[in-house]
């Protein structure tokens, strides 16, 4: 396997399937370790970074039975930095970091095991829709395995010791992937996250566009990771989804009962724009593909299968662009390629459904 | 419109939600890469390092004694707390227990605890001593080196050989 095979598959985190996946795109959970005989990332040397990654390197590429792909980061151009990095299988820091690094990813892209990133070692579990309590068993194993072989920094009143004191303890860190448009078309989103600060969860867009995160896509996850144990922290974060997937649905329901011709014609226009546009931001296709999305869920737009959907989120990101037309585009010819790939995958006769 | 950090044009509109009350940014895309690239978890995560560490400077302490503390280095691995401070990131595991009294509150600050109830390693018990002693004899190795003082970095060396093959590694 190498990177270009990845462009052929849409990834876990907008593969679009597993529980309640028409609102929850994603969870995930990662874990901080470091060795306990290295000192952290900012007061290592070249050379403590080399024997760091050497060490790790041939412990996380044991675990699944070796079937684990090892990607040398520091190593790789920029553009297949920025191709991990929209996939969600590196950190943007990771990519941008100097030194010796690198990831082991799984064949399913749904575990990726980041050395020397802001820790020594930070170990992530992804799964499609809302599935924290899998997620949570598979990285618990997968940590329970690398424990076996590696001596982790630890003491038993503060826990795993990180080198940001904001990720001390547990060291864990669950974050659930949401797409909430109606909540955004309906105003209420800011109201719904005030209060989920409240109760201590943090809310992120995935960037930003005016009052809106790129695609209506929202990440929300536990502030804490000390003096609660993992169960507790991820139920924290469990509890509060099925209240913000019931708000979306509410608010969906709210828009297709009393603005249903503005909402039909919001999503027509949108799939409009994609399937005729001949130069377009990656900016605006996110923003016009939660739209389609949305229809789709709704049964306003039927002749577009929802994988096809998810996959164009992922596929028309700038480095996978690139990645998949086989050359750098400047942004200009970006976004003349991405008009055309959306044009291509959505005609009636480009056989949309295919990918 | 111009980024609100220079004179480029204003391509990134981001809307912070973290903090409570949303924040409108209109950035250029260098000065909006900085921003959301500027400890991406933490963001997500913790009410802001910064911020805490800027509050509990606030509060309680002297100028003469912070100025004290802030000096305090850590044996292992060499960091003093007024970097910790600037950078926001610690240098070795040690830290945590050379600096416990100036990171006591300022964990309580942000986990509202300050003990560890989850998992644990399971021979967590015996600590990690001899792995801390390691990390400070890698650096005393690297001084002696930069010091030309081999006599001293070969002694080093063999120590931490020594260290290594007890523990394993």
């Amino acid at each position: 396997m190498d990177l270009t095979d990845l462009t052929q598959r849409s990834g876990e985190w907008l593969k679009g399937s597993g529980p309640d996946s028409d609102i929850v795109m994603s969870s995930r959970i990662r874990l901080a370790r470091n060795l306990a005989d290295h000192s952290f990332i900012s007061k290592a040397t070249d050379a403590d970074r080399a024997e760091i990654e050497r060490e790790l390197r041939q412990r996380v590429t044991e675990i699944n039975d070796g079937e684990m792909f090892y990607v040398d980061v520091s190593q790789l151009p920029g553009l297949d930095r920025q191709f991990l990095v929209e996939r969600q299988l590196i950190s943007r820091e990771h990519a941008e970091s100097h030194g010796a690094r690198g990831v082991a990813i799984d064949r399913g892209e749904q575990v990726s095991l980041m050395i020397n990133e802001e820790d020594h070692l930070r170990i992530q579990v992804l799964h499609s829709g809302f599935d924290l309590a899998e997620a949570w068993k598979q990285i618990d194993a997968i940590d329970d395995a690398l424990e076996e072989k590696v001596r982790y920094a630890f003491n038993s009143k503060l826990g795993y010791l990180t080198a940001c004191p904001t990720n001390v303890g547990t060291g864990l860190r669950v974050s659930v992937m949401l797409h909430l448009p109606a909540l955004g078309i309906t105003r209420q989103i800011e109201k719904v996250f005030r209060s989920l600060h409240k109760i201590s969860l943090a809310v992120r867009g995935l960037y930003g566009e005016g009052s809106q995160a790129m695609g209506d896509f929202y990440q929300v996850s536990n502030q804490i990771t000390l003096g609660k144990s993992e169960p507790e922290l991820i139920k924290q974060v469990g509890d509060v989804v099925p209240v913000l997937i019931d708000y979306e649905r509410r608010a969906r329901e709210f828009l297709m009962r009393e603005s249903h011709e503005n909402l039909h014609d919001r999503v027509s226009r949108a799939y409009g724009i994609l399937s005729t546009a001949q130069t377009i931001s990656s900016e605006e296709t996110m923003h016009l593909l939660s739209s389609v999305r949305m229809g789709i869920n709704l049964g306003l737009i039927q002749e577009i299968s929802m994988p096809t959907i998810n996959a164009l989120f992922i596929r028309t990101q700038p480095a996978h662009l690139q990645k998949i037309r086989g050359t750098e585009l400047s942004t200009a010819d970006r976004n003349i390629e991405r008009a055309s790939f959306l044009r291509h995958h959505l005609s009636k006769d480009g056989g949309g459904s295919k990918n | 419109m111009k980024c609100q950090q220079c004179d480029k044009t204003a391509t990134f509109h981001i809307t912070e939600l973290a903090g409570g009350k949303p924040v409108e940014l209109h950035l250029c895309e260098e000065h909006a890469r900085a921003y959301l690239t500027q400890g991406e978890e933490e963001s997500t995560g913790a009410p802001s390092l910064a911020g805490v560490l800027a509050k509990q400077l606030a509060v309680g302490q002297t100028a003469e004694e912070l100025a004290r503390l802030d000096q305090q280095s850590c044996p292992v691995c060499g960091i003093t707390f007024y970097e910790f401070r600037n950078q926001g990131r610690l240098g070795c595991p040690h830290d945590y227990e050379c600096f416990s009294k100036q990171l006591e509150p300022l964990l309580l600050n942000i986990h509202g605890e300050t003990t560890h109830v989850g998992k644990c390693p399971k021979h967590g018990a015996e600590g990690t001593g001899r792995q801390t002693e390691l990390i400070r004899l890698r650096r005393e190795m690297k001084d002696a080196i930069a010091g030309e003082d081999y006599e001293r970095a070969s002694q080093l060396r063999d120590e931490i050989k020594q260290i290594e093959q007890e523990l394993g590694s």
